[in-house]
C-alpha cells in the first residue's frame, strides 16, 4: 500500500486537504491552550518583577512557536506519525546517550544540550516518544496477544531503556514519571491487572535497596519532605516558603505584584518551579483553582480524542500524552503543597522554559493529529 | 468477522480502562484542590486573618561588608556608620507631597527627586528607598521634630565604605558604588537601599565574598507598618576580611616619593605577593561613595596624567632595554651564542642597507653577554636577536611572564603585548628581519605593563614561575602558600640563569655599569638591575646628525625611563620594577626610585640580611672582578 497511499497524500488535492483538516481542528481547545498561556504570561510578568523582561516576553514569544508547530503537527497523517514512531524513539535514545556524554550540568546533574539559542532536554522529549513507541506496539496487539508475556518484554525494555538513561543523569523524578507514564499506556492496552500488582510489589522491596544508591540531594529530598522541619533553612526551607507564601494567599490572594513572598525572593525559583506558588499568592485559593480547572479541562480533552478516536494507535497516544500532562501538572503541584518531595518538574504552559514549553505543544500536536485522522483506517490487529 | 469482534473487544477493554484512568486523574486533581482548600483557607486560616486587617512583612538584613586589611593587619577599606533618611512608599498617601515637605527641612536637588521617584516606581511599595544620605547630627534633628509632617519618611543608620589610606591604595583595593541594573544577578540584598558593590580592584574581585549573604526576618506588621511580632527569622552571613599582601605604610612611602606619570612594583620574589604597587597620580576612592559628581567623574576621565587608571598594570610600555636578559637567555637556550662567545660592537650594525645605531655611538668594542648586559650594548643584542629570531625571543619573554595574563586579581588588568610573526602576519603585514634586530633591544610593538616587568625580575631572580598575586587571606584562612617552591620551575638551566644574573650584578656594581649610582647602601646587601630607556619618538637620522638631544624634545615625546631590580643579589628576596614616564633615563630617573623603593622595602619588612661591614665589593657570587 505504501507508495500509492503516499503519493495520494503528497498530490491529490493538497489545498482542499489541508482547508478541510483545519476545519477539523477543535478551536476551543487551541484557545484554552491561550488562555493558560496567558496565565503563564501573566505570572511571569510579576516573577519579572512587574515587567515582561526577562520572562514573560520570552514566554509569550515561545508560546507563538509552540502554537505554530502544534498546528503544522495537527495537519500531519497520523498513519505517517505512526510509521516514523519508531525512528523517533531511536532519536530520542541517542540524545539522552549524547546528553550523558556532552550534556550542561545544571544543579550536579546532567539534563540538557545545547543547540544554538535552544536548550534541550532530551528526557522531556523521551517521554512524548516512549508514548509513540508503545502505542506503535501496540496497536496491531490483539487481546490474546497482548496477554501474552513474551509479548510484552520489548515494550518493557523500551520503558526501562529511557529510564535507565535519565537516572544516570541523575534525575530520579523525570525517571519515575517516564516508568508512570508507560505503565499507563499499558493499562489503556489492556496488560492484565495481576502483572502491575506483581511489578508494584517487586517495586516496594527493591525500593529500599535503591534508596542507598539515591544521591545525596535526592535522599535529602526525601527526608526532608518526610519532615520538613527538621532543616528549616536547608532544603526544607523551600518547602515551607512555598507553604507560607500559598497559605498568606488565602481566598482571594495578595493581589497582582503584591505577593510579598515572591517579591521578596523568599520563594526560590519562583519562575519555574515554584510560578504557581506565585499566582496562588497573589490570587488565591480562587486563582490557583481556576489555573486548576483549566489545566483539568486540557487534560479531560485528551480523554476525549481518546475515546472518539477509531484506531488503537490514536486512542493509546492520547491516553500517553494526556496522563504525560497530567503529571506534570501533578508533580509540580504536588510539590510546591509539599504533598511530595521535591523534583524539579515545570508546570507546563507556565513556567519559565523553552525545552517544557516545545515538548508540551509537540505533544498536543500530535494529539491534535489523532483528533483530525481518527476515523483514519490502520491494518488490522494481528494474533 | 473475527477481525471486527476481536476490535470491539480492544475497544471495550480500552474503554472501561481509559476511563478508570480518567477517573484516577481527576480524582488526583481533587486532592490537590483539596490541599490547596487546606493550605489556604483551612490550615491557613490565621494567614487568611492576618490577610484581612495585617500582613506578613519580610524584611532583609544587610550583612556588615568584609574590610579589606593590609599584611600587618590595618583596615585599608573598612566601614563608617551612616544616617540615612528612608522612605517606604505605602506609608504615606503622596511620595511627592512628602519629598516636597521634606526638601523644605533637608534641600533636595532636583535630580535627586527624580531619582527617588523612579526607584519608588520600580521597587514593592513596601522596600524603603533612600532619600538621603550621609545626616549631618542637625539635619537628623530637625527631621525628627517634623517628623508628624513627613509620613513614609524614617531614619536608620546604615554602613557605608571608609578607606583610610584614601588615594594611596585606591588603584589596588578598588571602590564600591550602588549596584547598577545591570549588576542585579538575582541576589536580594542588592535591593536594599545604601547598598555598595565592588566596582574596581579588590573591593570587585573579591565582591562575593566581602558582600556576604543577606539575612531576613519576616514580621507581622498592622496597618500602619507597625511591626507585631517576629514569626521567622534566618540569620544572614557577614562578608568576610580580605587580607591582601600590600603594606600599607610601604606603599604610602613609595608614593610619597613618585611624581606624576611614575609606576613602582615591588613583589616579594620568592611568594609573588605583591608588597607595593603605586601608580601616580591616583584618586580618592572615598568620593565614590555617595555617587561621585558628573564634574569629578569628567574632571578624572580628561585629565590627561589618568588617576583612575593604575598604570602599574595597566599602563603599556615598550620594556627597551630591560628586555636584554630574555634575549640573551632565548641565544642560550637555542644554542646560537655560547657565553663566552664576543660580538664587536663599532657602534652600529648594519642590515641591508639600513644602519641600527648602539646608544654608544664610540662602540663598545668586543663584548661577551655580561659585559653586554653591563653596558647595555645595543649591536650585541642586535646580532642575538637576529641568530634567535622573534619567535624564540617571544617565548621566552612569555615564560617570564611578558606578554601573558598574569592573573592578578585586579578586574580588568591589561595583558599586554609580545610580538610574534604569527601576530604580525595576521595584520596583513610580513615580518622583516629588521624588526626582529629592533626588537632585540626592547623596541618596537611590545606592550608590557609595570606588573609583567617586577614579574619578570622574580623570575629572573628565582628561576621559578612565581605568579605576582595580592590576597594573603580570605577570612582568616590563607589562600596560597608564600614559599618558592610552590611555584614550578621555568625549566631553564641554572648555569644560564646565574650569567644574566651576574650580568645585571654588573650594571649596578661594576665600574663602568649603567646604574651604578643606583647601588644600595652596604647595610642593605646588594642589588642587582638592569636600565631601560624606551623612544616615544622616532628620532630620524637627520636629526641625529644635526646633533640632535633629548633634553630638547616636548616632554610628552622624551623617552620612559625603566628599571628593573632584585635584591639582595645572593639571596633574592624583592623584586622590583620602576617605569618613569617621559623620564628619559633609566640610570638617572629610574634606577635610583628602585634602589629606594628596596632600602623602604627592607626597612620595613625588617627581613634584611643583617650583616656587619660591606658586602659589596666581595659579594659571594660576584665573580670577576
Amino acid at each position: 500500500m505504501s507508495e500509492v497511499f503516499e503519493r495520494r497524500l503528497l498530490t491529490r488535492d493538497r489545498g482542499g486537504r489541508v482547508l478541510r483538516k483545519l476545519w477539523q481542528i477543535p478551536w476551543s481547545f487551541v484557545l484554552l491552550l491561550c488562555a493558560l498561556a496567558a496565565v503563564g504570561y501573566v505570572a511571569l510578568y510579576s516573577a519579572g518583577g512587574g515587567a515582561p523582561e526577562p520572562y514573560a516576553a520570552k514566554h509569550a514569544l515561545r508560546f507563538a512557536f509552540g502554537l505554530v508547530l502544534m498546528l503544522s503537527m495537527a495537519l500531519v497523517d497520523i498513519r505517517l506519525i505512526a510509521r516514523f514512531a519508531w525512528l523517533a524513539y531511536a532519536a530520542g535514545v541517542a540524545l539522552l546517550v549524547l546528553v550523558l556524554v556532552h550534556g550542561n550540568v545544571g544543579k550536579g546533574a546532567q539534563r540538557w544540550i545545547d543547540i544554538g539559542p535552544l536548550q534541550l532536554q532530551p528526557s522531556e522529549l523521551m517521554k512524548i516518544l516512549l508514548v509513540l513507541a508503545l502505542a506503535a506496539w501496540f496497536q496491531r496487539a490483539s487481546w490474546e496477544r497482548v496477554g501474552n508475556p513474551l509479548f510484552l518484554v520489548l515494550p518493557t525494555l523500551l520503558v526501562l531503556v529511557p529510564m535507565g538513561l535519565i537516572l544516570k543523569q541523575p534525575n530520579l523524578g523525570t525517571a519515575l514519571i517516564t516508568g508512570m507514564v508507560g505503565a499507563a499506556v499499558f493499562f489503556a492496552a489492556g496488560v492484565r491487572l495481576w502483572k502491575f500488582a506483581l511489578i508494584l510489589g517487586t517495586a516496594a522491596v527493591a525500593a529500599p535497596i535503591a534508596y542507598e544508591h539515591l544521591h545525596d540531594y535526592q535522599r535529602a529530598r526525601i527526608t526532608t519532605f518526610l519532615d520538613p522541619e527538621s532543616d528549616p533553612l536547608g532544603a526544607g526551607y523551600n518547602i515551607i516558603q512555598s507553604k507560607i507564601a500559598l497559605g498568606s494567599g488565602g481566598v482571594w490572594g495578595k493581589g497582582f505584584l503584591h505577593g510579598t513572598q515572591g517579591h521578596l525572593n523568599f520563594l526560590p525559583e519562583k519562575q519555574t518551579d515554584f510560578i504557581f506558588t506565585m499566582l496562588a499568592e497573589e490570587f488565591g485559593l480562587v486563582g490557583a483553582l481556576t489555573v486548576l480547572g483549566l489545566l483539568m479541562l486540557a487534560v479531560g480533552f485528551c480523554y476525549l480524542v481518546a475515546l472518539r478516536c477509531r484506531h488503537q494507535f490514536g486512542r493509546l497516544l492520547a491516553v500517553g500524552l494526556g496522563t504525560n500532562f497530567f503529571l506534570y501538572i501533578f508533580v509540580n503541584v504536588a510539590m510546591v503543597t509539599g504533598s511530595i518531595p521535591v523534583g524539579g518538574v515545570p508546570l507546563p504552559l507556565i513556567s519559565h522554559g523553552g525545552s517544557a514549553m516545545l515538548t508540551t505543544m509537540l505533544g498536543f500536536g500530535l494529539l491534535l493529529s489523532v483528533f483530525v485522522h481518527r476515523d483514519a483506517e490502520f491494518g488490522p490487529a494481528r494474533d | 468477522m473475527s477481525v471486527r469482534r476481536e476490535e470491539e473487544r480492544r475497544r471495550s477493554v480500552f474503554t472501561r480502562r481509559a476511563l478508570m484512568l480518567a477517573a484516577g486523574q481527576a480524582a488526583l486533581f481533587g486532592f490537590l484542590g483539596s490541599r490547596l482548600y487546606r493550605l489556604q483557607v483551612v490550615e491557613g486560616e490565621r494567614y487568611a486573618m492576618l490577610a484581612e486587617e495585617n500582613r506578613i512583612s519580610a524584611r532583609l538584613i544587610p550583612p556588615p561588608r568584609g574590610r579589606v586589611l593590609d599584611r600587618n593587619g590595618a583596615v585599608v577599606a573598612g566601614n563608617q556608620l551612616n544616617w540615612r533618611a528612608l522612605l517606604v512608599a505605602e506609608q504615606t498617601q503622596d511620595v511627592g507631597a512628602t519629598l516636597e515637605t521634606f526638601s523644605r527641612i533637608v534641600p533636595l536637588t532636583e535630580q535627586e527627586v527624580a531619582r527617588i521617584e523612579r526607584e519608588v516606581r520600580r521597587r514593592r511599595r513596601f522596600v524603603p528607598v533612600s532619600v538621603r544620605e550621609f545626616l549631618s547630627w542637625e539635619e537628623m534633628a530637625r527631621i525628627e521634630v517634623n517628623a508628624p509632617d513627613l509620613p513614609g519618611i524614617l531614619i536608620d543608620v546604615g554602613t557605608t565604605r571608609h578607606y583610610p589610606e584614601a588615594e594611596h591604595l585606591a588603584h589596588i583595593v578598588g571602590y564600591v558604588a550602588p549596584p547598577a541594573e545591570r549588576d542585579m544577578d538575582g541576589d536580594p540584598l542588592l535591593e536594599l537601599p545604601g547598598i555598595r558593590v565592588g566596582r574596581a580592584g579588590i573591593e570587585k574581585h573579591h565582591d562575593q565574598v566581602l558582600r556576604g549573604r543577606a539575612g531576613a526576618v519576616q514580621l507581622e506588621v498592622n496597618a500602619v507598618g507597625r511591626v507585631i511580632r517576629e514569626l521567622d527569622r534566618r540569620e544572614g552571613v557577614p562578608g568576610q576580611d580580605v587580607q591582601i599582601s600590600v603594606d600599607a605604610g610601604l606603599q604610602k612611602a613609595i608614593r610619597e616619593r613618585i611624581e606624576e606619570g611614575t609606576s613602582v612594583v615591588v613583589l616579594d620574589a620568592r611568594s609573588g605577593e605583591v608588597l607595593a604597587m603605586a601608580s601616580q597620580p591616583s584618586f580618592d576612592p572615598n568620593l565614590f561613595n555617595a555617587g561621585i559628581s558628573a564634574q569629578q567623574w569628567r574632571e578624572w576621565t580628561r585629565n590627561r596624567a589618568t588617576p583612575l587608571i593604575n598604570k602599574a598594570t595597566n599602563g603599556l610600555y615598550a620594556p627597551g632595554s630591560t628586555f636584554k636578559m630574555i634575549v640573551g637567555l632565548a641565544a642560550l637556550e637555542a644554542r646560537v651564542a655560547t657565553p663566552g662567545d664576543r660580538v664587536f660592537c663599532p657602534g652600529y650594525m648594519d642590515l641591508g642597507d639600513t644602519r641600527f645605531h648602539c646608544w654608544q655611538r664610540r662602540g663598545h668594542g668586543n663584548l661577551d653577554l655580561r659585559g653586554a648586559l653591563k653596558h647595555s650594548c645595543d649591536v650585541y643584542f642586535y646580532e642575538m636577536a637576529k641568530r634567535v629570531g622573534i619567535d624564540r625571543i617571544a617565548a621566552m619573554a612569555n615564560r617570564f611572564g611578558l606578554g601573558v595574563d598574569l592573573e592578578i586579581e585586579l578586574p580588568g588588568t591589561k595583558r599586554g603585548l609580545v610580538p610574534t610573526r604569527a601576530w604580525r602576519q595576521a595584520q596583513g603585514k610580513p615580518w622583516n628581519l629588521g624588526d626582529t634586530v629592533v626588537h632585540g633591544i626592547g623596541q618596537g610593538f611590545y606592550q608590557i605593563t609595570p606588573l609583567q616587568l617586577a614579574t619578570m625580575a622574580a623570575r629572573l631572580a628565582t628561576g621559578r614561575a612565581v605568579q605576582p598575586h595580592l590576597t594573603r587571606s580570605i577570612g582568616g584562612r590563607p589562600v596560597r602558600g608564600g614559599r618558592a617552591e610552590d611555584w614550578p620551575l621555568l625549566g631553564i638551566p641554572e648555569r644560564d640563569l646565574r650569567l644574566v644574573r651576574e650580568g645585571m650584578w654588573a650594571v649596578v656594581n661594576e665600574e663602568g655599569g649603567t646604574a651604578r649610582s643606583s647601588r644600595l647602601p652596604a647595610q642593605f646587601g646588594v642589588m642587582a638591575g638592569k636600565t631601560g630607556s624606551v623612544q616615544v619618538r622616532r628620532v630620524s637620522r637627520e636629526q641625529r646628525e644635526r646633533g640632535f638631544r633629548v633634553e630638547s624634545m616636548p616632554r610628552e615625546w622624551r623617552p620612559h625611563a625603566l628599571f628593573v631590580a632584585f635584591a639582595p643579589y645572593d639571596n633574592p628576596l624583592y623584586a622590583c620594577s620602576v617605569v618613569v614616564e617621559h623620564g628619559m633615563s633609566g640610570a638617572i630617573a629610574a634606577g635610583p626610585l628602585a634602589r629606594d623603593a628596596l632600602i623602604e622595602t627592607f626597612t620595613r619588612l625588617r627581613t634584611a640580611p643583617a650583616l656587619p661591614g660591606s658586602r659589596m665589593a666581595e659579594a659571594p657570587g660576584a665573580p670577576r672582578p
